[in-house]
């Protein structure tokens, strides 16, 4: 199957590609770490602040209406993105990161206790590591790895040994930021709630790319970022099923949280308030249904089948280049390459396809504990949007060839 | 000659290259000529931790003069180091506490000292003149 989008014509939606970095043009393989936004969005964003700002929820004029509904729609439109039963499962969040943290602090500080176990992978981003390694450090709970083959692939044998009655939450990453494994992250649910475990996804790198459904999937949390699927930073979400978002305390105290406060007692909203104290991060709340709707309108099968080409492409031509290892060859693969070259620094590598206008992320990619697993200290990573093109592939493999010969 | 005199020197061969390879390639050069640093130098508390290389920094004084050895696993992260070498080593603390660094602003590659977290140049100089300091109070 090959796609039928017009990249051309996508691109022009993209103002920020059409600029020349160090003289020459911007060839961003960056979009792991982030993805550019669409004009739309930026329009979202200036129309915000140009017609719309007042503070959402409480007033009772008309800008507040305005910017309370647009709120709330985008809610119903993050809703039927992630295919989430109701709106009021989907919490506000400033990112993946923050939605972890909510999970850690509101439901493991809770009801995690001292010898209870929570399993995660070697391939997590720190993200998916510290909260629970600073949760189990209060606690006294253990953490459990689960281990990974060469091709960058989850051990699901070694997985089913760690699970037990001890087994209270598995905390896997839907798709690895640094190697683009796609992980059966279904069948790891099933698994762990046989033993009556709970399980959270970290979706950051799976949202752009493959189609969700939380109820498919059945997962008990999926974490999200706006700002990796073409919306803007500081903006994320938390998936939580209603009956473990209800048991859960809120853990952040202030304004919108809250039904009734007195010095006597304080009485908490309702879902999903209750875990928004503050006020949010609105423009980029309303932003984040145009990026939505953006990705609805190209159509997600659709990006995936482009970005699948882009891969395929890359990695052959990658594959030709003298010492280059690819690292991450699971046989289900997003559009994320990691390599090394043999004998040269990745960060050589990044300063001098920068210099040829050429964006890709170098180091260890958060990923720390992973880099350990294949010995290394880092790799580079070239990762491909909807709007990266083949000849962009070909720039950055001559920039390959540039680098070899300047470094051999 | 004065630290500024190297600089300036510096400064001049960079005005030789009219675009970036040449300009890199002479970078990569100075990493590859760095004399190799002493094994026994290269410990764990002379690293310098970037994000993504290290850098490894010992000093010492000889004659009077604080000299400088240093390394680190990046090529042109290297090549840079071993310019800052050049620049300061065999001097006096006094004037290596006092030094401006100027050059690699002259020779447009400033933004590598910004990278603090992704190479520790930029805590690289600090300590340079760090050490300035204290060798100028141990005299």
């Amino acid at each position: 199957m090959y796609s039928t989008l017009d990249i051309t014509s996508i691109r022009k939606d993209f103002p920020i590609l059409e600029q020349v970095v160090n003289g020459k043009p911007l060839i961003y393989f960056d979009n792991a770490a982030t993805t550019q936004k669409p004009q739309a969005v930026l329009d979202a964003l200036s129309g915000y602040y140009g017609q719309d700002n007042a503070n959402i929820h409480r007033g009772i004029h008309t800008l507040a209406e305005r910017a309370t509904a647009a709120f709330e729609d985008s809610r119903k439109a993050l809703q039927a993105f992630i295919n989430a039963p109701s709106a009021d499962e989907v919490i506000f969040t400033y990112g993946t990161t923050d939605s972890i943290n909510l999970v850690a602090q509101a439901y493991g500080r809770h009801f995690l206790k001292k010898g209870d176990e929570i399993i995660i992978s070697t391939m997590e981003h720190h993200s998916n590591i510290v909260p629970w390694q600073m949760l189990c450090e209060e606690k006294g709970c253990l953490l459990k790895i689960i281990p990974i083959n060469d091709a960058g692939e989850l051990d699901m044998e070694a997985y089913e040994l760690l699970l037990s009655e001890k087994t209270k939450l598995v905390s896997v990453v839907h798709v690895s930021n640094a190697l683009g494994t796609i992980n059966p992250v279904k069948e790891i649910i099933k698994k762990a709630h046989a033993v009556g475990a709970k399980v959270l996804l970290d979706g950051a790198q799976a949202c752009s790319h493959l189609e969700i459904d939380v109820q498919d999937l059945d997962c008990d949390f999926y974490a999200l970022s706006m700002h990796k699927i073409y919306g803007p930073t500081g903006m994320g979400a938390l998936f939580g099923k209603r009956e473990i978002l209800d048991a859960m305390p809120p853990y952040r105290g202030g304004g919108e949280m809250i039904k009734e406060v007195t010095f006597a007692k304080t009485t908490y909203n309702e879902l999903p308030y209750k875990f928004e104290a503050g006020t949010p991060n609105i423009a980029d709340a309303i932003a984040s249904k145009f990026a939505l709707d953006y990705i609805n309108q190209l159509g997600k099968n659709n990006i995936a089948t482009y970005e699948n080409e882009l891969l395929n492409y890359a990695t052959q031509a990658i594959g030709e280049v003298p010492g280059v290892k690819i690292v991450g060859q699971a046989k289900d693969k997003v559009s994320v390459l990691s390599f090394v070259i043999d004998g040269i620094h990745h960060q050589d590598i990044g300063v001098l396809l920068d210099q040829q206008g050429i964006a890709i992320r170098t180091g260890h990619h958060c990923t720390q504990p992973l880099m350990q697993r294949f010995g290394l200290s880092g790799t580079s990573r070239a990762s491909f949007a909807v709007y990266n093109t083949t000849e962009e592939i070909d720039a950055f493999i001559q920039g390959l060839y540039k680098v070899r010969k300047m470094l051999g | 000659m004065t630290i500024n005199e190297i600089q300036e020197d510096l400064i001049a061969d960079f005005e030789l290259f009219d675009d970036w390879e040449s300009k890199y390639e002479y970078i990569i050069d100075m990493g590859k000529q760095l004399p190799a640093m002493d094994t026994q130098y290269k410990t764990e508390e002379n690293i310098i931790k970037g994000c993504q290389s290290l850098v490894w920094l010992h000093a010492y004084m000889e004659d009077g003069k604080l000299m400088f050895s240093a390394d680190s696993d990046a090529i042109i992260v290297r090549g840079l180091v071993s310019m800052l070498v050049k620049v300061l080593s065999g001097h006096s603390p006094e004037e290596i506490a006092q030094s401006d660094l100027y050059f690699l602003q002259a020779i447009g590659l400033h933004q590598h000292l910004a990278q603090t977290r992704s190479n520790g140049l930029a805590s690289m100089v600090k300590q340079m003149r760090a050490y300035g300091y204290a060798f100028q109070a141990v005299k």
